[in-house]
């Protein structure tokens, strides 16, 4: 199903405004992920979509060709995963993914296999008679999706839904999740603040900030070409370089840095990895503390700026606390970027 | 002397258990002997009960009729009211709570003389049972609210009616698919009590009832103001036997409930 949303806005009674004016277009079997910090509006998005909360007036949400706006979150067949699961305790597994298809009036017997095949392809063949009380976190997301997609929903909406796991296990959930979306083939919108699981489950990313899409694109663009220092700082953690722009060079407490071009009144951010100890480099630093990550060392340094800067280094061996290192930064891995403004 | 004093608690629980339990047992053995004045050396009989029976099952009967009645009312009208409730927390729906409790705080008497004054000259309705039946859904509602709105604060009662309400389900289903079920621990408490306490109340029944309309406990107030103290005793045992199987259940589906809640 293709997803058309024109000027959707919501303003809440106390007059704070959750969502400015917003235009977003998905595409059939799409994966777009809603990836923000709490606030941003990207649970309200999706609740506006699934019909959980009243748009402004002057919106509209089409699903495939028909104006959904006015209609009920029951009549929209939408699939919902949320943060909390919301699964019914007083059901079984069984009973609460056959419940979507019961309020379809199917004839058991075709209930019964749909149930079944839902359950084969989440694998939850053992646990099907179980009480919702009796599972753990992972097995309970799985009995959610398991539940959203029973009745073959037209587009599926995922609210935080690994947010509630531990860390172990949302990392070997979120790969899971990505492989039964594809698998189903469905048309999905997932919210998240988290942008590993965004950049891992999404086709597209929408990255939200203070109530409006920042920049939306795949994950690669937003990584190489982020639109906004925002959108720089939340996908891949690019850290602002403070320092006096003059022309195309930037001077900074360590030294002097070449920009890739001229940046008037614009911020200039760099990405841990892309700062390199290099004793050719142009500026100088004192290196604070080192941390061992297996593949590379996290080295944080002062001087630089007022504020630590972090590099990525890899390589046998790193400098210890105190040493004072050289630091080269290639000029076309430095993000000149606008300045957020303030809402 | 520490000998001693292990042995206090226990003496003290077991002389708290005496001054509860002799009046009891003093009172059935009423209800049993030939002759209280004589003792037991008279000897046990039924015929006291038998005699219970004859002159009271009418008051039995009313007093059921009238639990099973005030537990429909209180299901009715306390189930919904205490989802309304839950569902709109907020300083309008406690002030609401506040005055559905208020019954608790006036005395049965007033309540009664509140009802006399208001629908006393509706005759029918004055003469009529459902005429003490208001007083018994009024004075028990309170339980019936509070039991539900209690096990229905401690679940996420929105989002599991909006995952409802996402696979197709309208405001009709999701009340009786998730709301009643998940409520149930909260209305099977409320019920046990509703019924021990119209079957128990006294005070506002007392004020309400027709010659032709005795309760069960206005019924043990007469015997023991016209009947020989036997008799009177007797009505006691059988009063017993209805309402602690019922106080046993009470505490059984209160403490269930209770666990839900955690």
């Amino acid at each position: 199903m293709t997803l058309t949303l024109r000027n959707i806005a919501k303003t809440f009674p106390g007059g704070t405004t959750a969502l400015r004016p917003t235009d977003l277009e998905i595409a059939k079997g799409e994966i777009l992920s809603l990836l923000g910090p709490s606030g941003c509006g990207k649970s309200t998005l999706l609740r506006i979509i699934a019909g959980l909360e009243t748009p402004d007036p002057g919106a509209s949400i089409i699903f495939d060709g028909e104006d959904v706006t006015q209609q009920s979150v029951e009549r929209r067949k939408i699939g919902m995963v949320f943060q909390s699961y919301a699964l019914f305790p007083n059901m079984s597994v069984r009973g609460n993914i056959g419940y979507g298809l019961k309020m379809q009036k199917l004839p058991k017997a075709e209930i019964a296999a749909r149930v079944a095949e839902v359950i084969d392809l989440c694998r939850l063949g053992h646990y099907a008679d179980r009480a919702i009380t009796a599972l753990s976190g992972g097995q309970r997301q799985r009995v959610a999706l398991a539940r959203a997609m029973a009745p073959r929903p037209r587009v599926l909406l995922l609210d935080e839904p690994l947010s509630a796991l531990d860390a172990a296990l949302r990392g070997q959930l979120r790969d899971e999740l990505a492989l039964l979306l594809r698998q189903f083939g469905i048309t999905a919108i997932f919210v998240t603040h988290d942008q590993d699981e965004a950049m891992a489950i999404a086709d597209r990313v929408a990255v939200m900030s203070q109530g409006a899409v920042a920049q939306i694109g795949t994950p690669e663009a937003l990584y190489r070409n982020p639109a906004t220092s925002f959108v720089a700082r939340f996908v891949g953690d690019a850290m602002p370089l403070e320092g006096q722009v003059e022309g195309a060079h930037l001077q900074l407490l360590g030294g002097i840095l070449r920009l890739p071009k001229v940046a008037g009144g614009q911020q200039v951010l760099v990405r841990a990895e892309d700062v390199r100890i290099d004793p050719q480099g142009p500026l100088t630093a004192r290196v604070e503390t080192v941390t061992f990550l297996g593949t590379h060392y996290r080295i944080s340094l002062a001087g630089v700026m007022t504020g630590p800067l972090f590099a990525l280094h890899s390589g046998l061996s790193a400098p210890r606390p105190g040493d004072e290192v050289r630091l080269s930064i290639p000029p076309e891995a430095l993000l000149v970027l606008p300045r957020e403004v303030a809402a | 002397m520490r000998h001693l004093s292990r042995h206090i608690p226990l003496l003290v629980t077991l002389l708290a258990c005496a001054f509860l339990l002799i009046p009891i047992i003093q009172s059935i053995l009423a209800g049993l002997t030939v002759n209280y004045f004589r003792g037991l050396s008279s000897g046990l009989t039924l015929k006291w009960i038998g005699q219970v029976w004859e002159l009271y099952a009418d008051s039995i009967f009313l007093s059921i009729k009238l639990a099973l009645a005030c537990l429909a009312g209180t299901l009715i009208i306390g189930v919904p009211a205490a989802y309304v409730l839950a569902r709109n927390p907020g300083r309008a729906t406690r002030m609401l709570e506040e005055f559905i409790s208020l019954p608790l705080a006036i005395p049965g008497l007033a309540l009664a003389l509140a009802l006399l004054q208001l629908f006393g000259s509706f005759h029918g309705f004055r003469t009529s049972w459902t005429f003490i039946l208001v007083g018994h859904i009024l004075y028990t509602l309170p339980f019936m609210v509070r039991s539900v709105v209690s096990v229905l604060a401690a679940i996420d009662l929105k989002t599991l009616e909006e995952g409802a309400a996402s696979l197709g389900a309208g405001p009709a289903r999701r009340f009786i698919d998730v709301v009643v079920p998940n409520a149930m621990p909260g209305i099977l408490a409320g019920a046990l009590t509703v019924v021990t306490l119209s079957i128990g109340e006294f005070n506002l029944t007392w004020m309400l009832h027709t010659p032709h309309l005795k309760t069960l406990p206005v019924g043990l107030a007469d015997s023991y103001a016209s009947m020989r103290l036997e008799v009177a005793s007797a009505y006691t045992l059988v009063f017993f036997v209805m309402i602690v199987p019922l106080l046993m259940a009470m505490q059984w589906a209160s403490a269930r409930a209770q666990r839900i809640m955690k």
